[in-house]
């Protein structure tokens, strides 16, 4: 029992600690910045030379420890691992790119990537096709707000949490025996044998990919929900002027109109699969075929304990991430300027 | 998401119809049942699962969650006590006893000698038997083996039956996974976990946010570019590296592994920051300028701008990060597990809910009840916060989770 207050007092402690270091931090260095550089009033002569100075160091005292931040736990992690991809497993020979090599030729490397391609076409895909119908539909009911919350609620459940929920939806019992798990008893309902759905390949894949388009359709339906009200209501109402009816303003104004926020959505939720780690973790750890890259990489890095071949497989996984990547950039970029 | 009304206009059909027939129209009745059905989709699996957390684990184990509310019959086999077990009564010999063993509220439907004539008698009948004598059962389950010879069998017969259990809910599951399986424990690691990873970057984020919006200086595009960047790289990137140098860290104080809560709260702050920056920047910008520009001239400094102005209003902005990063930091596996590691007393709740899924892997009154307690407090921040919490999904949708 006190090494559990221990640690609660220990969590408080810290909070306290960082919020008065900080607090600290950008008082002290303001104050000392003002002082070596003074205004004005203070020295009379040579202030604009000082204000100039000020302005240039000021920002930098504001962003010093988030960059520190980033630097040490983001940037200089991506350069090391890119650096750990050409070392062999105990990081101490200079391999060159025998890791790549390698995986290009290992069985488990090859499973993973063919997952991790058919988990990026289909969980974008019909996430953000569940999620656009939704909103759609829901925008014009009364209770549709209602329903989006139920929709939407999966987004504050845990991968681990998720997928125990659905695996006892998959739940298998031997035939004969009453199924305790929703789609078995769905199965024999309907007079099928059951099957014990998660050691069954290629169709287990897509038994975990539901767990992820089920978290990932709320995301879609509020996000495309904003977009779809942000249509101009002329737009609809001249559209039905014209005698077009709903699937077809569905298809040819809406849309169109909010194509944008689309291709957003699906981005975003490409990147959440491309790292999708937990789910299949928790549900097979990579068993009957089931395997990606995450997974993949976390064995080689705590089961193998090789971290060349570890760090190869993240760098892959970066890799994949870097088109969509540059196009935010980009994309942020382009904002800056109309700014 | 609400705030908006809907302002359509729905244009009538004049015709014949009586109006509360012409209302009723099947496009509206289709929209009606297509998210009627979705929405059935989308809660069914957490219904099932918060509902057989609160079943009696030996319901839970025979039939489905949507059978909650109906009676299960199961069919069970009791050994009778031995000639040991007689007592004697008005001249006879009587064992007694009760087939379903302490405080259980089955009810007798039918009992036999045999597995295969288990269904021969009722309740309050009598059978004979083969070592003398005869036996009654009750519907509660009580029995009486009377017979006129003394009993001398040395291994007691099997009574085949049939009982019935009433739908029973209880807490006892989530009592014994909370003391007994050490799920108490990690939710109170999880909370040590969460709550300084998602305070401490606030504000580091806050002031670097309020000068990539509202400072001049060189390479400001650079850096924002670079943040941008940051929030979709994989972490699986970071793993490697970072644990090598926490591993080193640990070396040189002499401790045995690097895996300490200060390590984790501090990488927690560092991946939640590029997200942090993100938003808060993109709502301080938005702040107006007229504002912090008479601000300016009238002699503020950018400190006191900060402090005085900008961080109080920025508080819709401050308090969607929070949720966020308190909801990714409770619902995180990977970080917890490569920098706490797998000690069964470090373990946060998504951790402990994995290893109960390796050893516990069929006891779903564990798993059901274990997984409810791991996704409540994220629920309730959710359902209460939701607000805050789509206008920081709104703001921030470049970022990949």
């Amino acid at each position: 029992m006190t090494d559990v207050l221990q640690q609660i007092l220990g969590a408080a402690v810290a909070v306290a600690v960082a919020l008065l270091a900080a607090v600290a931090y950008f008082w002290v260095s303001n104050w000392l910045l003002d002082k070596t550089f003074g205004t004005a009033a203070d020295t009379g002569t040579g202030s604009a030379r000082n204000d100039a100075i000020r302005g240039h160091i000021r920002p930098w005292l504001f962003m010093f420890p988030a960059l520190l931040f980033l630097s040490i736990y983001l940037v200089y992690p991506v350069i090391e691992t890119v650096r750990l991809s050409l070392l062999d497993n105990a990081s101490v020979g200079f391999v060159g790119l025998d890791n790549y090599i390698w995986a290009i030729g290992d069985d488990g490397f090859q499973r993973s990537v063919f997952n991790n391609i058919m988990w990026l076409i289909i969980v974008p895909s019909l996430s953000t096709g569940f999620g656009l119908v939704i909103a759609v539909l829901a925008d014009r009911l009364w209770w549709g707000q209602i329903a989006k919350s139920l929709v939407f609620m999966p987004m504050a459940i845990s991968f681990v949490g998720a997928s125990v929920i659905w695996k006892f939806v998959y739940d298998f019992r031997s035939e004969g025996s009453e199924q305790i798990g929703a789609l078995n008893a769905i199965v024999t309902g309907l007079g099928l044998p059951p099957q014990a759905w998660i050691t069954l390949p290629v169709w287990n894949s897509i038994f975990l990919m539901v767990i992820l388009i089920w978290i990932q359709t709320g995301f879609a339906m509020v996000i495309l929900s904003a977009a779809l009200r942000g249509i101009p209501e002329e737009t609809l109402e001249a559209a039905r002027i014209d005698g077009a009816n709903d699937v077809r303003i569905f298809f040819d104004i809406m849309i169109p109109q909010i194509w944008g926020t689309i291709v957003v959505v699906w981005t975003t939720i490409t990147i959440v699969v491309l790292k999708v780690f937990d789910i299949i973790f928790a549900m097979t750890n990579g068993q009957w075929d089931t395997e990606v890259l995450a997974n993949l990489m976390f064995k080689w890095m705590f089961v193998n304990f090789d971290y060349g071949r570890g760090s190869a497989i993240a760098v892959v996984i970066m890799l994949s991430v870097l088109p969509i990547m540059i196009w935010n950039i980009r994309r942020a970029n382009a904002e800056e300027g109309t700014r | 998401m609400t705030d908006v009304a809907d302002t359509r206009v729905e244009a009538r059909p004049q015709s014949g119809i009586p109006e509360f027939l012409s209302r009723i129209n099947t496009g509206k009745l289709l929209t009606h049942a297509a998210l009627l059905f979705l929405v059935i989709l989308w809660t069914f699996p957490t219904a099932g699962l918060l509902i057989s957390s609160l079943r009696d684990k030996d319901q839970l184990a025979v039939s489905g969650w949507w059978t909650a509310l109906t009676t299960a019959t199961v069919q069970e086999v009791t050994r009778l006590g031995t000639a040991e077990d007689q007592i004697e009564e008005n001249g006879q010999f009587v064992i007694r006893g009760n087939l379903f063993g302490e405080g259980d509220n089955k009810t007798l439907q039918n009992f036999g000698l045999t597995a295969n004539t288990l269904a021969e008698a009722s309740p309050g009948d009598s059978l004979e038997m083969r070592d003398g004598g005869a036996i009654t059962v009750e519907a509660s389950g009580d029995f009486a083996w009377v017979s006129d010879t003394e009993f001398t069998h040395t291994r007691g017969p099997r009574v085949f039956y049939i009982a019935a259990i009433p739908p029973r809910f209880t807490l006892e599951n989530y009592a014994e996974v909370l003391s007994a399986n050490g799920v108490g424990r990690s939710f109170i690691n999880s909370l040590t976990v969460t709550i300084p990873a998602t305070i401490i970057p606030i504000l580091m984020a806050a002031f670097a946010a309020y000068a990539l919006a509202w400072m001049r200086f060189p390479f400001r595009g650079l850096i924002v570019a670079l943040v941008v960047g940051l929030l979709v790289v994989p972490l699986q990137m970071s793993l490697i590296p970072l644990l090598r140098m926490y591993n080193g860290i640990a070396n040189v104080f002499g401790a045995e592994d690097g895996k300490t809560y200060l390590g984790i709260w501090l990488a927690h702050t560092a991946f939640g920051l590029p997200l942090a920056i993100y938003l808060l920047r993109n709502y301080m910008a938005g702040l107006p300028k007229e504002v912090m520009e008479s601000a300016r001239m009238d002699g503020a400094s950018h400190f006191k701008i900060f402090t005085t102005m900008v961080l109080p209003l920025s508080f819709p902005a401050l308090a969607s990060f929070s949720i966020f990063q308190f909801l990714w930091v409770w619902n995180d596996l990977l970080v917890a597990m490569v920098f706490l590691g797998a000690q069964e007393d470090k373990l946060v709740l998504t951790g402990k809910l994995v290893s109960l899924l390796g050893s516990r892997g069929n006891n779903w009154e564990i798993l059901t009840s274990g997984a409810f307690i791991t996704i409540v407090v994220p629920l309730i921040v959710f359902f209460s916060l939701q607000r805050y919490f789509v206008r920081g999904l709104l703001a921030g949708s470049v970022k990949g989770g």
